[in-house]
């Protein structure tokens, strides 16, 4: 495949993420005319920023009038998940890839923009990355525009259908390596059962979503590699299109 | 104390950038570890799973169109669909569900 063809690769998967992307940075959008910045500042967190709970939090300290620090322990705190996956996507990449193209990936490792990534199969062609970004982060600041500039531009229907793009996308990322693999599909089952548990029940349910991501990662992805090491000659998510060869067992 | 607003963007968007472009950069080499490495490969299912579900439910107007769009997504997902399928089928379910009990 040439360059092209990856870029053309990442902009056909991107494009459901920037769907979904219009409808979570539409709701930002509405929340900054709410909290009186202007629709620059606006577009420029959204632009600089990339990242839909970080966002909401450092728009409601600026509003409070915050100190910097703060900002930049929430920011820290909440986007850490994102550590966890550059990890991950870091095994993807070609020991030799120059440094400005990890410096670019790095700009859009997003919650959706990762797990597109991160599921290709082999290494990562960064022009693939590039693609991808190239369509979900347009769609970012755009949704945030709009928001900002209409209040209500697209209907409350529209925006409820598209709020699930993005889980639709998750779920066509993890199910079907699951279907073929049965510690993944236990893995994730385990993985949402937890997850409903630390949304409900008492003092669980404090932990912010950031956290129970960091949380619940380290514990059933520490757990399984324990019992279930992955054998040699493996990338990470080499079977998402459906092709299985990697071997458990200690 | 007065505060700058393109200085509050700039600390978020530094703080945000540095979490995704440390590990990215500094590590360069193929993990030897096994247990790392069954542990990163791993790390993609645990948190998409974690983030999709219960999340999914409130994302929508109400829990049913929502529970509807799960559903769907997981039958196509299964069948192997396309990303772009399953996103984009998935959300015109919770549309139509929507508009015919016009909730």
């Amino acid at each position: 495949m040439k360059r092209r063809d990856y870029l053309k690769a990442g902009l056909r998967d991107g494009f459901p993420i920037c769907l979904g992307y219009l409808a979570v940075s539409f709701t930002f959008g509405i929340m900054g005319k709410n909290a009186g910045i202007s629709v620059w500042e606006a577009v420029l967190i959204s632009a600089t920023n990339v990242t839909s709970a970080g966002q909401f939090a450092g728009l409601s300290l600026i509003t409070a009038s915050a100190s910097y620090l703060e900002v930049a322990v929430t920011q820290f705190i909440i986007n850490l998940r994102y550590c966890l996956m550059s990890c991950a996507l870091s095994q993807k990449l070609d020991a030799q890839m120059p440094f400005f193209h990890r410096f670019l990936i790095s700009y859009g490792v997003t919650d959706e923009i990762f797990g597109v990534t991160v599921s290709t199969e082999g290494k990562l062609n960064p022009f693939y990355s590039y693609g991808v970004i190239g369509i979900a982060v347009p769609g970012w600041v755009l949704g945030t525009f709009l928001g900002i500039i209409s209040g209500n531009i697209l209907p409350a229907r529209v925006i409820s259908a598209l709020s699930v793009a993005l889980y639709g996308m998750f779920i066509a990322i993890i199910i079907p390596p699951s279907r073929d693999n049965k510690i993944l599909a236990g893995i994730v089952m385990i993985s949402m059962v937890f997850s409903l548990v630390f949304t409900f029940v008492p003092l669980l349910k404090e932990i912010s979503s950031g956290f129970r991501i960091i949380i619940l990662t380290l514990l059933i992805a520490g757990a399984a590699a324990a019992l279930f090491p992955v054998k040699e000659e493996t990338d990470v998510m080499p079977e998402a299109a459906g092709k299985e060869d990697v071997t458990y067992g200690a | 104390m007065e505060h700058n607003i393109y200085i509050y963007i700039l600390v978020m968007a530094g703080v945000t950038y540095c979490i995704r472009m440390l590990p990215l950069t500094l590590i360069r080499k193929e993990i030897k570890s096994t247990y790392v490495r069954s542990f990163l490969y791993y790390v993609p299912y645990v948190t998409l799973a974690v983030m999709t579900f219960p999340a999914i439910l409130s994302a929508t107007a109400n829990v049913w169109s929502a529970a509807v769009g799960f559903a769907v997504a997981l039958i196509l997902a299964y069948r192997r669909k396309s990303l772009i399928s399953v996103s984009l089928i998935s959300c015109a379910s919770v549309f139509l569900v929507e508009l015919f009990t016009g909730i």
